[in-house]
């Protein structure tokens, strides 16, 4: 007998006849349909008939209680980052639904696929300010990519359908599905058809060849060209196309903080990161290229800074799936729109095979310049407190560098992405464009259970740890063996730096009076640990990757370490401080 | 570059909540809205709106990328006013006593080409349908006799090209 999955069983009891079933059951067996064997979420009054159903069908899907609904958006957006698949996170009405803004508008911005599915008052009720309403459809349009509220049980199908659909295909990102309480008690006769396209909606637009083919003659002709990569090579599963066309091109790579993983670190073409705390070479040398690839990415202010002086001397080719991308911030010389595993595979055969062994070494001599002014410090320091980059060292001397890394936003995420070894793609999951503190935790919670054979270490900072740290005790109830290691160094250690930097030392609101997190971790009965010398890092960090269980760990370091290189705001990427 | 009316011409599905997602473009970008008409287009179940700014054209080009990403939204066009055939309609309500006691208004009316759509012993409504200057210069001249109401739509539009929404919505069916 052959093995079925979940998703053709679901599918076969209801493909030839339909059966009459309550809205609330539609809503399980839509998810089930799409093969969603995982949910995060929160219940509430407006939602129950779905919580009652979960609770009859919890050996199929497995419903996650996370301890904020916020908290429910970023462990599906883990979960979505590491799996690549859509992650699901389910609340109530009014509040249930407010509080999963954040993570949507992150998803959004970050382009993950993601479904939120939210109950709403009777539809009788709409519009009367009744007990937990709130007009979340308004709330969340500008950071969806798609919403809808449904008011009949029997729209649950085909929305359902188009939702997972839209949330995936194309440039992934969130959809919101807004539920009344009256659609999930009707019955109606259900039947699933999955979505396989929206008339109004071209996900992937029609790769051009005559575009590939005068790439493909500037990439030959170039005598500097310089690659810089983002998501879209990890969300059109480019990876291998991606390092085809490095290698037989020969050309030095970088990338943005969201395509990190997507090559290994240690591939010899890869030169680092772009942007404000990106590597000394790439940015310096973004403005000597004579060719700019730039291949999924979108050319955030965070990578270019003045956008007057970026890249002026270049030409540029823009690979994007995303047509509302080319020219928004850098005008592309030759725009390539489509899936970039497409266009890459377009594009090998008529590029030849080189090696820019002269420009290459440019990178490597800047290399030299920042191990000397930076790395050396941050890596092996004459201080005596411990440095956040020798804790990443040492987490990548026990992973090996095959770790997932979690990282939430500020110091401790530059120093994370800057020095993190990776071996895999996929590897990587930090909020980029929105910059959410406190949305590591949960984050790191969904990404171990979309990867669950891999070793996941989320690396947080003292003040966005306290964001979303009851997210401890979904931790606890799942027993996800997360690994976490909070760099406590008693500020919002970014926003010291600027104030150091830009505000004359006056450090307005930014010293943190931290609780025992031992104490805390162990309330949640964790394994913790705590390290304040140098002495005892390397075990410590052995002993949290030993273990198979959640583990947290932290260690306290330098209080007024700042993160370099630096591009100022709205200076020119060769403007970059080194001090 | 100089800022420009620009006529966006947008043909979209006719979804609830449709209008909030476009008008949430604009308000991102703090761009106002000069006018905004939506009504039934020339394709059955397919919508359009018409909307005016004024805006540099680099920055009108970026929203209609950004209404074209919307995954309700079939296609999106901008033009200028050279472009474009358009027309608003005016409705002025006057007491009716000035009708019969002002009779310079009934050359007013007759100049400027307007209708009288209804008359009541109260009140009667004249319509204007032209180019702004056209209905505005009917405000300047019956403003004196005391209007009681006056309302303009925005503009309605159509473009001097072709749109060809039809082969765009049969290309979308054999790409997808």
């Amino acid at each position: 007998m052959t093995m079925r999955t979940k998703e053709q069983i679901a599918l076969q009891e209801v493909k030839s006849e339909s059966i009459k079933i309550s809205g609330a059951e539609a809503v399980i067996r839509c998810l089930l349909a799409e093969g969603v064997d995982l949910i995060y979420g929160y219940p509430g009054g407006a939602i129950m008939p779905v919580y009652d159903e979960l609770y009859k069908f919890q050996d199929q899907l497995n419903h996650v209680l996370t301890r904020h609904e916020q908290g429910a958006t970023h462990a599906a957006q883990g979960y979505a980052r590491t799996s690549g698949k859509v992650g699901v996170a389910i609340a109530t009405s009014g509040p249930g639904a407010t509080n999963l803004v954040t993570g949507i508008a992150d998803a959004q911005i970050d382009s993950t696929p993601m479904v939120c599915i939210t109950g709403q008052v009777g539809s009788h009720l709409l519009g009367s300010d009744a007990f937990q309403e709130t007009d979340i459809i308004g709330i969340s349009t500008p950071v969806t990519k798609w919403n809808y509220q449904i008011t009949k049980a029997s729209e649950i199908p085909e929305i359902f359908a188009k939702a997972f659909y839209i949330a995936r295909s194309g440039r992934p990102g969130p959809v919101l599905i807004d539920i009344t309480k009256d659609a999930q008690f009707d019955n109606f006769d259900f039947k699933y058809q999955k979505c396989t396209g929206v008339r109004s909606y071209q996900p992937v637009p029609v790769l051009d060849h005559e575009s590939v083919e005068k790439a493909a003659a500037m990439i030959n002709q170039a005598k500097k060209p310089f690659i810089v990569w983002g998501q879209g090579v990890i969300l059109g599963a480019a990876e291998n196309e991606f390092k085809d066309f490095v290698e037989k091109t020969g050309i030095p790579a970088a990338w943005t903080i969201l395509g990190l993983s997507a090559l290994p670190t240690a591939h010899p073409l890869n030169v680092g990161m772009v942007g404000m705390h990106g590597n000394y070479g790439p940015n310096l040398l973004t403005n000597e290229c004579d060719l700019l690839i730039a291949i999924g990415m979108r050319f955030d202010d965070r990578v270019t800074g003045d956008l007057n002086t970026y890249a002026k001397q270049a030409k540029i080719i823009h690979f994007e799936i995303d047509p509302a991308e080319i020219n928004k911030n850098v005008t592309a010389d030759v725009p390539i729109l489509g899936n970039c595993r497409e266009s890459l595979t377009a594009l090998l055969p008529l590029v030849e095979k080189k090696s820019h062994s002269l420009w290459l070494e440019r990178f490597h001599e800047l290399m030299k310049v920042e191990v000397k002014e930076v790395i050396d410090k941050d890596l092996r320091p004459d201080k005596e407190g411990l440095s956040m980059g020798e804790v990443i060292a040492a987490i990548n001397k026990h992973t090996q560098g095959d770790a997932v890394l979690v990282t939430d936003v500020g110091q401790h995420q530059m120093v994370a992405c800057r020095y993190t070894d990776f071996v895999r793609s996929r590897s990587n999951v930090t909020s980029g464009g929105l910059g959410t503190m406190g949305f590591a935790l949960p984050a790191a919670l969904g990404a171990k259970m979309g990867a669950p054979e891999r070793e996941v270490v989320a690396v947080i900072g003292d003040g966005g740890y306290q964001m979303t740290i009851q997210e401890l005790g979904t931790i606890f109830q799942t027993q996800a063996a997360v690994k976490i290691v909070v760099l406590n160094n008693e500020f919002l250690g970014m926003v010291r730096q600027w104030q150091q930097l830009f505000f004359d030392k006056r450090y307005a609101s930014t010293e943190m009076v931290n609780p025992d997190f031992i104490t805390i971790a162990k309330g949640y009965y964790l394994d913790a640990k705590k390290v304040d010398k140098r002495d005892d890092l390397d075990a410590a960090v052995a002993e949290m990757i030993a273990s198979d269980k959640p583990y947290f760990l932290e260690v306290r370091v330098e209080k007024e370490d700042n993160v370099f290189p630096m591009i100022p705001t709205g200076a020119s990427v060769s403007d970059i401080r080194l001090k | 570059m100089d800022k420009t009316s620009y006529t966006i011409s947008i043909y979209s599905e006719n979804n609830v909540g449709l209008l909030n997602r476009i008008s949430a473009i604009f308000l991102k970008r703090h761009i106002n809205i000069e006018s905004l008409t939506t009504s039934q287009s020339e394709i059955k179940d397919v919508f359009r709106f018409i909307i005016i700014v004024n805006v540099e054209e680099d920055k009108v080009k970026k929203l209609i990328k950004q209404i074209e990403k919307q995954v309700d939204v079939i296609k999106a066009y901008y033009h200028t006013d050279e472009e474009t055939i358009f027309q608003e309609s005016a409705l002025y309500k006057v007491k009716s006593s000035a009708l019969f006691e002002e009779r310079h208004i009934q050359n007013i009316i007759k100049d400027s080409h307007a209708n009288i759509v209804t008359v009541s012993p109260e009140y009667f409504v004249i319509e204007k349908t032209g180019f702004r200057n056209e209905t505005d210069r009917l405000y300047h001249d019956l403003a004196p006799f005391g209007l009681l109401q006056f309302v303009r739509s925005g503009r309605i539009s159509v473009s001097k090209s072709k749109m060809g929404i039809s082969e765009i919505l049969k290309q979308f069916k054999t790409n997808n």
